[in-house]
């Protein structure tokens, strides 16, 4: 047999560096996943500061009432930049950059399947957010419209500044290269597993980026579509989403939420993946029903699609449609619920190892289930019509996307880290900013739930004095406050362990899917030998051929 | 490469999403023009029908392409992709000439909500008839430089998919625009 068991703890390769080989060319030209999956990072990790800033500037505004700190217009610019950044080039990327990096290896690979089309989605990515970015420092300023542009409010005579233009413009090529890799991912899992990795040995990370690469490929050509009709609308006179030339503005939000729902489960299910990865490895056990996570997925993908107007139930579609988009979301509670139940089964009895990445992991669960149970809530249209549009929707929504994807990102960055870099991040500044998050993101967010069922409306600059409002808000700007500092933490561990983390060695975590099997960072050709895959879990094989996963397994 | 032929499926099915989103929106509009131009009071569906035929015929001689591919006949390779080719052209010419029609009628992209639907249907499949014609050039381009030994090439059977896709929508176009306006 190979014996590839990874047991150097010394690093020899130098870490990813713009000196090295032919400087910046060598990053802008390549067509390397691993180098463009560091670029994505890199990228979203600027992104994540810039729409960070930006929610601390709105927490500020309304850390009391009457606040004349930003400007109406000004806010708005805030809130609209701050949703897409933090969907579209913060969370979708990172989840897509983490994926370009590690599928190939995960799967036993040497590249993805067209490396010259990952490179292209990469740059459409890049440029679309330099178009969104770039109209603030246009006459007009940045989109001022929410991150949903609902016509007929993003359209003339509405809106007579350009900044739904270059977000429509923006989006639209980002989203392109989101389809291309969506695309490169569905083929690269399907065609280049190495021999062995059979679809059901697959890890749940790659299980999870396959169904959410089949909704980027299904789903984002509903917005690109509906981008376009909005330029046409907005640059030759077209008459698609206005009332007033006989267009439909119901049409429009009917086009946004059939892919923005989806579009939820594209920023959580990679984020499933991350964790599904986690919590086996520091509880030294198998995952729970691998089974049922990854066919629970496919359910989660396929309902998806049919759920989008329960962000219309204020629109009055009648009670038939209303009841039917109602029950449609609750099921997806089932799904939901069955991967909770595994993760916390693989937990049960395992010899837990609270080092950060299982820690995020932990709070993701705890932050992502209520999340979940105020989305079961306001699926019951009662309920939403008596919050929709107020503080406990924004406290939803941050609880899914924030407690759930953000956290699982942070999990994921621990927990890989030493993959991409050879070398540790240090585990008491990531305690520090475990906590710090924990404390800042409930205190942050959970009191808006309070504030919401009191009725303060989310989208305005400023509020009333009223009882217990000025109060409540300046708890949950303090609360950002301790995020952003969090943060600060969190960028310190990068920029000080970059320099002087403690070598990783191959497989610091004695974790056992195929990436780990590679040196850290990984080599150029990803694997000098692919070890046998005759299981779920190739490297435990290697490490203990005598107790196989697979009875059948054992190697002789 | 089963990967090649892979990639272009899975492409073809997102861009019937796109187009799929169109024909709803042009659906969507059908019965709502009270006054001014609709597709039934401005339309001509025996010329456009005709200019049609010279589209679905170009799938036709597609196929021989790569049918001659296969039997390594080089010759009808290149006949038959530039056949294609002046057939997609001569449809893309009768759509000019719809248009301009249209056009010098007063009958635009921002007349009313049948001009919209129109012409955002048929400038997006029109857009993509040009693009394949843009590939199509460069399979002939290829094909006379001698680059296809047959009896296989990922080029030709991912471009004839393509170009298929492009007809296949237009059947469906042309049934939701003019059939059902005139039927």
């Amino acid at each position: 047999m190979s014996s590839r068991i990874p047991i150097v703890p010394e690093n020899t390769i130098p870490l990813p560096s713009l000196k090295a080989n032919n400087g910046l060319l060598s990053w802008v030209a390549s067509v390397d996943h691993k180098q463009i999956g560091i670029m994505y990072l890199i990228i979203t990790l600027v992104y994540f500061l810039l729409g960070g800033l930006e929610a601390l500037l709105i927490r500020v505004q309304l850390a009391h009432p009457g606040n004349d700190f930003l400007t109406p217009e000004t806010y708005n610019q805030l809130f609209t930049m701050h949703g897409t950044t933090m969907i579209f080039f913060v969370v979708m990327p990172f989840l897509i950059g983490v994926g370009v990096y590690l599928l190939p290896l995960m799967i036993g690979a040497r590249d993805m399947a067209f490396p010259r089309l990952n490179a292209l989605s990469f740059w459409l990515f890049f440029f679309g957010g330099i178009l969104l970015y770039y109209s603030f420092f246009t006459q007009s300023g940045a989109p001022d419209v929410g991150w949903f542009a609902y016509a007929p409010l993003s359209e003339k005579p509405f809106s007579l500044n350009k900044g739904p233009t270059y977000w429509a413009l923006g989006l639209l090529a980002s989203g392109i290269g989101s389809v291309a890799s969506g695309l490169n991912n569905v083929v690269t899992i399907l065609t280049m597993r190495t021999p062995g990795m059979t679809m059901r040995r697959i890890p749940l990370f790659v299980w999870m980026m396959l169904v959410t690469s089949l909704l980027l490929v299904f789903v984002i050509p509903i917005i690109t579509a509906a981008f376009a009709m909005m330029l046409l609308d907005s640059l030759l006179g077209a008459t698609f989403f206005t009332p007033a030339h006989g267009g439909s503005a119901i049409l429009w939000q009917h086009f946004f939420w059939g892919f923005g729902h989806p579009e939820v489960y594209i920023l959580i299910l990679p984020a499933f993946g991350i964790i599904s990865e986690v919590i086996p490895v520091f509880s030294r056990k198998p995952i729970y029903g691998y089974e049922f996570v990854a066919a629970s997925t496919v359910a989660i993908g396929l309902l998806s699609l049919g759920v989008w107007a329960h962000h219309m139930f204020a629109v009055g579609l009648g009670n038939v449609a209303n009841a039917y988009f109602s029950l449609a979301s609750m099921l997806i509670a089932i799904p939901t619920g069955i991967k909770v139940l595994n993760w916390v089964a693989t937990m049960w009895g395992g010899r837990i190892n609270f080092a950060t990445p299982m820690l995020f992991a932990t709070a993701f669960i705890i932050e992502f289930v209520i999340g979940g149970l105020t989305g079961v809530a306001i699926a019951s249209v009662p309920i939403d019509w008596v919050v929709t549009d107020s503080y406990f929707i924004v406290a939803h929504f941050h609880y899914a996307i924030f407690g759930g994807s953000v956290f699982a990102i942070f999990a994921g960055v621990y927990y890989w880290f030493p993959k991409f870099t050879g070398r540790m991040l240090s585990e008491t500044l990531g305690k520090w900013h475990f906590w710090l998050t924990v404390i800042g993101f409930n205190m942050t967010f959970f009191i808006q739930h309070f504030l919401g069922v009191m009725g303060m409306p989310r989208r305005t600059y400023t509020y009333y004095d009223m009882p217990y409002w000025g109060s409540m808000n300046l708890i949950s700007t303090i609360g950002a406050m301790i995020l952003g500092l969090s943060v600060i933490v969190f960028v310190w561990n990068i920029l000080a362990s970059l320099r002087h983390g403690k070598p990783a060695g191959d497989n610091p975590w004695n974790a056992w899917t195929l990436e780990w099997a590679t040196t850290s960072p990984a080599a150029v050709e990803n694997f000098e030998l692919v070890p046998p895959v005759r299981g779920r879990r190739p490297l435990w094989d290697l490490a203990y051929p005598d107790m196989p996963d697979e009875p059948g397994a054992k190697i002789v | 490469m089963a990967n090649n032929r892979m990639i272009v499926g899975f492409f073809i099915a997102s861009e019937s999403i796109f187009f799929l989103m169109l024909i709803l929106a042009y659906v969507n509009f059908h019965g709502s023009v009270t006054d001014g131009p609709t597709a039934a009071n401005s339309l001509n569906p025996v010329v456009t029908g005709i200019f049609s035929l010279f589209l679905f015929a170009s799938s036709f001689t597609i196929w021989l392409a790569g049918k001659s591919l296969r039997n390594k006949n080089h010759l009808m390779l290149k006949v038959w992709i530039l056949a294609t080719i002046v057939l997609g052209a001569v449809f893309i010419f009768g759509q000019g000439l719809e248009w301009s029609g249209l056009i010098e009628k007063n009958i635009t992209i921002s007349r009313n909500v049948f001009g919209t639907t129109f012409f955002t249907l048929t400038g997006f499949h029109g857009f993509h008839v040009c693009v394949g014609l843009i590939m199509l050039s460069l399979l002939l381009g290829l094909a006379l430089a001698g680059d296809f030994k047959g009896p296989k090439s990922d080029a030709v059977e991912c471009i004839s998919l393509y170009w298929h896709f492009v007809d296949g929508v237009w059947v469906v176009v042309f049934s939701v625009i003019y059939l059902w306006a005139f039927l």
